[in-house]
């Protein structure tokens, strides 16, 4: 049951994008820059949501600091399931450069299930693109 | 009279160690009671614009640079002081003189434990609520 | 019977797309008190820098900010060359300015799209964003990212930009130059934009001094400060150039400022790519000597500011950084009380906020009363608001 509600999602997905600190803002800028006309990810269905009750998709970028840690948690747990979480960028990856920081504890994957990686720093509007067609395959369980 | 004259004039007696680093970088010494007389000179009077404060954690005890700019000339002049006190550290909030001043001294007191005497509003900026009592970050661990 | 409503902006909302909390307390439609909370985007990066070699750290401080990434390294190589009294080769100087001053055009066309947003011009977004995109390409070209180029070294640059590049950089301007025109055109002779943004979220001349905030926020208060011709550094005392400043105060003179400044870096960058000596790019700098350096750079935002000290080993003992939003966004307390709701969004975002830079603002509530709404609501009340005035004006 819950295959068959995500893979009916992946006709049209609504994306809720998370910033949880500890970010230069860079890899939010080039989520943005999805939307405008260059890319126009609108065209495929691709959403950008103003609650995460309404969204399929969370994409989370930044190295998790301290301060923002809990809220991101209780975001995830209103997430509505069956929901894909995406980390964007080497800080959502596994922190990146602030890896021996004070204010960023853990990677985000020990807070957080993450169902998709996209590493760069940003990565290209064409690296998420391919990113998220590749999930959506996934899902669909095509090669 | 070039503007680094009329600090010499105004603030006389007070400054020690004045040091030209090149034509547009100074810095000078000043007793930690004298600050706050000295910081108002320089914002009020000579028209100096508050850049930003930085502490240090040294050896001798917490250094604090107050740079100052003079746009007209490019001028950057940063104010040392020395706490000694590395036990009970404070010294007078400059808050009381312009609200430029509340938020590098709410940080340098959550990061190096300086106690600002008189700041309005001493309380965390950049750290979580949770962050545990008595670990500030940018002290350093010496061995002794 | 006047009641306090709480209005949260933040900590996550999708379009400021960094997390802060704005508390707004307000009476009715007005806001009469505003409390700022920041930290969500602390990282730690002074004390970061203090592990790092000195050629690691314009690296790292690259990461402060993903829209200014190259001003942090232009003032930390400032810094640590005027901690080591290093002379850098004029070509190196040249290509700084060149690459400074494109950066400034694509933060400024940056903020000018989110402007629009919030005022419900949403075609002025997706045009400006899209003439972002030639600029990007060229940044590509000469240093293989579209941001955080790494182009910054102690004593040069990392990477020269080719001859072959240079028509394409060219082309660039004059396609970007046609885009700030259109924009000039449509931004500040459009009644409607007048009537939204003329007068609100003033900042006097007096106060912008009193708060020291700096860059465009502080020049459209009629305060003439700007490094780039204070304090001169890169190639910046060898090209003609004006510094814009209004006098006003409000968010259409901080709009005016970044349009007019867009204008005068195409200028610089194509004076640059005209005067450019051939030669080194690179001064080799060895070792870092004791001692301390200060370094300032004019980012999009204003004055950025670095602070390094040497014992001579190859680490600073300690690294300062001061990013321009953490003077400006403070300022906000002034600006915001006393304008209405339906002005808060984009009185907020005048200032431009690289919140990454100083990562601030919270929202705070008062138990009485609570009338809870997000951040979204607030940036639709600001285009209803934009579609009142345009039946009103037109």
């Amino acid at each position: 049951m819950k295959n068959i509600k995500l893979k009916a999602l992946t006709k049209s997905l609504w994306v809720f994008h998370l910033c949880i600190g500890g970010s230069c803002n860079n890899c939010d800028i080039e989520i943005l820059d999805l939307l405008t006309p260059r890319y126009d990810v609108e065209r495929f269905g691709i959403m950008l949501v103003g609650s995460i009750r309404h969204a399929d998709v969370l994409l989370i970028t930044g190295s998790l600091s301290r301060k923002a840690a809990p809220r991101a948690k209780r975001l995830y747990e209103q997430m509505p399931k069956p929901g894909v979480v995406v980390a964007v960028g080497s800080c959502a990856l596994g922190r990146g450069i602030f890896k021996d920081g004070y204010n960023t504890p853990c990677p985000l994957d020990e807070l957080i299930p993450v169902d998709l990686y996209i590493p760069g720093c940003p990565p290209k509007p064409e690296a998420m693109i391919t990113g998220i067609v590749r999930l959506v395959k996934k899902v669909r369980g095509e090669k | 009279m070039s503007i680094l004259d009329d600090i010499k004039e105004k603030l006389q007696g007070k400054i020690n160690d004045w040091y030209e680093h090149n034509p547009h970088r100074i810095y000078f010494s000043v007793d930690k009671k004298d600050i706050r007389e000295i910081a108002r000179v320089m914002f009020k009077d000579l028209g100096f614009r508050y850049a930003i404060a930085s502490g240090t954690d040294t050896p001798k005890g917490f250094e604090i640079l107050y740079h100052f700019s003079f746009d007209k000339t490019g001028h950057m002049v940063s104010v040392r002081v020395l706490i000694e006190d590395k036990q009970n550290p404070e010294i007078d909030s400059l808050a009381v003189i312009s609200p430029a001043f509340e938020w590098i001294e709410r940080e340098m007191w959550e990061m190096l434990g300086i106690k600002f005497i008189g700041h309005p509003n001493l309380k965390r900026l950049l750290l979580a609520d949770d962050w545990p009592e008595g670990k500030y970050p940018l002290r350093c661990e010496r061995e002794s | 019977m006047s009641h306090k409503v709480v209005i949260p902006i933040g900590p996550y909302h999708p379009l400021q797309e960094e997390p802060e909390f704005f508390q707004l307390f307000v009476e009715g439609e007005k806001v009469v008190d505003i409390d700022i909370v920041i930290g969500y985007n602390h990282r730690g990066i002074e004390k970061i820098c203090e592990t790092k070699h000195f050629d690691q750290v314009p690296f790292v401080v690259e990461r402060i900010c993903g829209i200014c990434s190259t001003s942090h390294p232009l003032a930390c190589v400032n810094a640590l060359e005027d901690l080591a009294k290093v002379e850098v080769p004029e070509r190196a100087l040249y290509i700084r300015t060149i690459i400074a001053e494109m950066e400034r055009i694509h933060s400024h066309l940056l903020w000018l799209g989110l402007a629009g947003h919030f005022i419900g011009y949403n075609t002025v977004w997706m045009w400006a964003w899209r003439y972002r995109e030639p600029l990007l390409d060229c940044f590509e070209m000469i240093s293989g990212n579209r941001n955080h180029y790494a182009m910054m070294k102690v004593g040069g640059v990392r990477r020269d930009i080719q001859d072959e590049h240079i028509p394409a950089l060219k082309k660039a301007l004059d396609e970007l130059s046609r885009a700030v025109d259109m924009f000039k055109g449509a931004v500040m002779d459009d009644p409607v934009i007048h009537s939204r943004l003329k007068g609100i979220g003033i900042l006097t001349h007096q106060q912008a001094i009193d708060w020291s905030v700096v860059g465009p926020t502080a020049r459209a208060s009629g305060v003439k400060i700007d490094v780039r011709r204070d304090d001169p550094y890169a190639a910046y005392d060898r090209v003609n150039w004006e510094v814009i400043i209004q006098e006003e105060g409000d968010v259409f003179a901080k709009t005016v400022v970044r349009i007019l400044e867009m204008h005068e870096s195409i200028s610089i960058i194509r004076q640059c790519l005209d005067k450019m000596p051939r030669g080194e790019i690179d001064a080799n700098v060895k070792d870092m000597p004791p001692g301390e350096g200060v370094g300032r750079a004019e980012a999009p935002r204003g004055e950025v500011f670095h602070y390094a000290r040497s014992d001579g080993t190859n680490r600073p003992i300690r690294y300062k950084v001061r990013a321009p939003s953490y003077m400006n966004v403070a300022s906000n307390k002034i600006a915001c009380v006393g304008g209405t709701i339906s002005d808060a969004t984009i009185t907020l975002a005048a200032v431009d906020p690289c919140y990454c830079c100083t990562e601030r603002v919270t929202v705070i509530d008062r138990p009485a009363n609570k009338k809870i709404l997000n951040g979204w609501d607030l940036i639709r009340l600001s285009q209803e608001k934009t579609e009142r005035l345009k039946k009103v004006v037109k």
